[in-house]
């Protein structure tokens, strides 16, 4: 492919360059009097497969961004009777009756975000914590297989962490929930209403399909796939320089929090907004766990929470055209602000230098 | 990495290898060493004094929990037990360090009891999930019907003897083989499109796809409904379910290829460039099996998102009970879907069924997860020890295809002259034209002789073959696979085992090694 010296014009001189590694470096210096010695035309001979080859590969790469650019293009499209209609209301309005013109993502939409914020923040020191373990502290014989087993879980369905979190979790945490109530209650988010804690008949399924559950759900369902990017990036951090923390007479803890941490800074923050891409936009074990409400709802620990995708799950049947179109509405707010998470990961995990070495 | 090479065989013929000689053969490196990579260094140390700061703050912590919960403070509930617990098991835990070691050593031993509890406590987690779904899920699989029968004649309140989830597990089999014949040529095309066409259109399509990794999978069937059901009028079905399961599982696949097709090292791309293959036949004969294993994990782990997503086919399948094997028409269900709808019901058997499904679905992401490890975990180009058995045999077999050209005879006189082969020396002797390997042993009897000329020309060849396969036996250069394998593996380079290591061990040129000099036969 490279064009070596020119034919036409003999080398002059040649000298041999030759660097540590011992590999050679010929350079030709061609002065050529005449200046006729120009960079050959590389002329590759395309023959018909090889333009129709090109031409299939670029066709296929058209119709994938064709594709992807579709589903935005067509909820946008098919959202917009209903976006017209709502108006700017669309943003601040809390309850969901299209049919009357009143519905807004207001209540869905920070549903969304108290969901996923709860996911992430008992995501992250788990995941944080694994993916450190399997790096620094696992004994090697059994850190492969527990990267298979990270790995795995990445790929269990998320119904059957929806089926975990409604038969096993729920009746479980219910007394921690009711335990962080009484004694952190006055933080506001701990807060529930109607339940009084000095009164020995309350119900503790006030604490029942709460926020919080599905949080949990959600933390363990994004925490293996957090914690494989953390992972990836905390063992490519280099040799060298752990030792030489090492050497300098630093702990464990120490080498971690001085070389390993600040050089897999970009993987833990690209990691974690990537799980909370994922959380956004987790659908079945939500829905299967909360029970849905249509109002801001920052109580976490309180009955009723919703989130955008459940409310697609659960309004889309039997919706007539209008609904359907508020649905896309929603479900188009649902697609940008993933689509924002999700480039800002990248971008961070891209411009770290562990994301610079790896890629 | 391992690649096959031509390298010389004995290692006083290094020097010569400028000299192109005849018979210099296809070799197979076996098991290169990976480039010289830093290994990491245990550091681990786990003192006797360390195991009993952590037993003795164990119990006290635990102690000092059961006397606040049962005697001092009115608190109750296990979790909260357990955290409190906790915190002061950690609390000890510093201060027993803390009376003889340094806040350094006190703050690295209390982060390394946290991070292994972290990582206990995920994996604990991670470990109920999988055992509490199989382990209420064993009681309808324990019955036959629950593979054999859909749910078209079960009702809620039927017992576990009646009724099965066939249809979702046909119904899962076809659309999501429908959405790999969709995605599988697709999603390796543009990765190709990616990897091997770089400039401005590929990068920007490289974004797009990343940027739709992300893609919420309700927003993917919502599309899909959108489009073939509300938009094109379509009903709902297998084909649309299949289509939202393509348009999720494409960008995976497309971005984990194309991950695997930029590993693909450049110099075999330019080696076979350079021999003059043009860009299709580059991809074709070399990226793609190159990175076959790669490419095969990247599939199959798009295919078990693919199979485990529920909300794209609630949206666009329409759930039934009954089986229906036709995906164009009707609904259909999927195992995700099947589970999602039996737990929604009220009664127990149901939602022993929807546990069942959930297994079962399980067992399936987990053989597909099985097989992709045993498929993929290589790098490109790096083969498993079969792979490298058939290279060898391939290279041994090309071997006795240059050699029988140059003697001019059937490939077939040359691979029976090796020393496993079958009685060929009674067959050639016999002087009749060897037409085919298979049959030369048992057709010596029946095949005419040919004319005197054309016989003693035969026989001619065969004795130089049976030289051939003497010297080679001799200069051990084309031993049986498995033992040039091993050899390989012990690490010992094989010429140097050779007895006589001489350039002379290479096999005879056609001119030197005149038939009738050596043959014993003459």
């Amino acid at each position: 492919m490279s064009s070596s010296a020119g034919s036409s014009g003999a080398p002059v001189s040649t000298s041999v360059a030759t660097d540590e590694s011992g590999a050679r470096t010929e350079v030709i210096e061609s002065h050529d009097v005449t200046g006729t010695d120009k960079p050959r035309r590389l002329i590759s001979a395309s023959d018909g497969p090889d333009v129709a080859f090109r031409w299939i590969a670029r066709g296929s790469g058209t119709i994938v961004v064709t594709v992807m650019s579709l589903v935005g293009l067509f909820l946008l499209y098919q959202g917009f009777q209903a976006l017209q209609v709502a108006g700017p209301s669309f943003l601040t309005e809390q309850s969901w009756d299209p049919n009357s013109g009143k519905f807004g993502i207001a209540a869905v939409l920070s549903g969304t975000f108290f969901i996923a914020l709860t996911a992430i923040s008992f995501a992250l020191p788990l995941s944080l914590g694994t993916a450190l373990y399997i790096s620094e502290y696992a004994p090697a014989k059994i850190k492969n297989a527990l990267v298979t087993i990270v790995d795995l879980m990445a790929a269990v369905p998320s119904v059957v962490y929806g089926l975990w979190g409604l038969f096993f979790l729920s009746p479980n945490v219910q007394p921690l929930s009711q335990w962080i109530s009484t004694y952190l209650g006055w933080i506001p988010i701990f807060s529930v209403d109607g339940f009084d804690q000095n009164d020995p008949l309350a119900s503790p399924t006030a604490f029942a399909a709460s926020t919080f559950i599905a949080g949990i759900v959600v933390a363990l369902m994004v925490a293996p796939i957090t914690s494989s990017i953390m992972r990836e990036v905390f063992t490519q951090a280099p040799i060298g320089e752990r030792e030489g923390a090492l050497a300098l007479g630093a702990t464990k803890w120490g080498m971690i929090s001085s070389v390993v941490l600040p050089f897999g800074r970009g993987g833990i923050i690209g990691g974690t907004m990537l799980g909370l891409g994922r959380a956004l936009g987790e659908t079945i074990a939500v829905f299967l766990i909360i029970s849905p409400v249509f109002v801001i709802q920052p109580h976490i620990l309180e009955k009723g929470a919703n989130s955008i995708s459940a409310l697609i799950a659960l309004r889309y049947n039997e919706a007539s055209k209008f609904e359907i179109s508020a649905l896309m509405a929603a479900g188009l707010s649902l697609f940008v602000i993933t689509l924002i998470v999700n480039f800002i990961a990248s971008t961070i995990i891209g411009r770290s230098r562990s994301g610079n070495e790896t890629n | 990495m391992t690649t096959v090479l031509d390298t010389p065989l004995s290692p006083m013929a290094t020097e010569e290898t400028a000299v192109p000689r005849e018979g210099a053969r296809t070799w197979i490196p076996v098991d290169t060493p990976p480039p010289a990579s830093e290994l990491r260094r245990s550091t681990a140390t786990i003192r006797t004094v360390d195991v009993i700061r952590l037993l003795g703050s164990a119990f006290a912590s635990i102690g000092f929990t059961a006397w606040l919960f049962f005697y001092a403070l009115p608190l109750q509930g296990v979790l909260g037990f357990v955290l409190v617990a906790y915190v002061l098991f950690l609390l000890l835990f510093g201060i027993l360090t803390a009376f003889d070691e340094n806040s350094q050593t006190v703050r690295d031993r209390i982060v390394a009891v946290f991070v292994n509890s972290l990582a206990f406590l995920l994996l604990l987690a991670l470990f109920s999930v999988v055992i509490y779904t199989v382990g209420r899920g064993v009681g309808p699989l324990g019955h036959l019907n629950f593979f054999t029968q859909d749910m078209s004649n079960a009702g809620p309140l039927d017992p576990l003897t009646q009724g099965g989830v066939i249809h979702a597990v046909l119904g899962t089999l076809i659309m999501i083989s429908i959405a790999l014949a969709i995605s599988i040529p697709l999603g390796l095309l543009t990765a190709v499109f990616l990897s091997e066409f770089p400039g401005r259109y590929a990068r920007f399509v490289r974004t797009v796809v990343e940027a739709m990794t992300a893609l919420p999978s309700i927003v993917a069937g919502l599309f899909i409904y959108a489009t073939i059901i509300v938009f094109l009028g379509f009903n709902r079905s297998g084909f649309a379910a299949s289509l939202a399961i393509t348009v999720m599982m494409l960008p995976i696949i497309i971005r984990s290829a194309d991950v695997v097709l930029r590993l693909v090292p450049g110099n075999l791309k330019e080696a076979a460039r350079a021999l003059g293959a043009s860009t299709w036949r580059t991809v074709w004969t070399v990226t793609l099996p190159t990175a076959r294993s790669g490419l095969t994990t990247a599939i199959i782990l798009g295919t078990a998102r693919g199979i485990g997503e529920t909300s794209p086919v609630l949206l666009t399948a329409g759930a039934t009970t009954f089986l229906n094997v036709n995906p164009f028409s009707g609904p259909m269900t999927s195992l995700p879907l099947t589970t999602f709808t039996f737990v929604k019901s009220p009664e127990n058997n149901m939602i022993a069924r929807g546990f069942g499904t959930a297994a079962v679905l399980m067992v399936l992401v987990l053989l597909l997860f099985v097989l992709a490890r045993a498929i993929g975990g290589r790098g490109p180009g790096v083969l498993s020890a079969r792979q490298q058995r058939a290279r060898a045999r391939q290279s041994r077999d090309d071997g006795y295809r240059y050699r029988a050209r140059e003697l001019r005879v059937p490939t077939s006189t040359v691979r029976q002259a090796h020393p496993r082969a079958l009685p060929a020396a009674a067959a050639t002797r016999s002087g009749t034209a060897v037409a085919d390997s298979a049959a030369v042993g048992l057709t010596v009897a029946t095949i005419a002789p040919v004319s005197p000329a054309v016989a003693e020309a035969t026989a001619q060849q065969a004795r130089a073959a049976r030289t051939w396969r003497r010297q080679l036996s001799e200069s051990r250069l084309l031993p049986k696979p498995s033992a040039a394998i091993n050899r390989f593996r012990r690490g010992s380079k094989a010429p140097q085992e050779s007895p006589d290591p001489s350039p002379n061990s290479t096999p005879p040129a056609p001119d030197n090694s005149g038939p009738t000099r050596k043959d014993p036969d003459a």
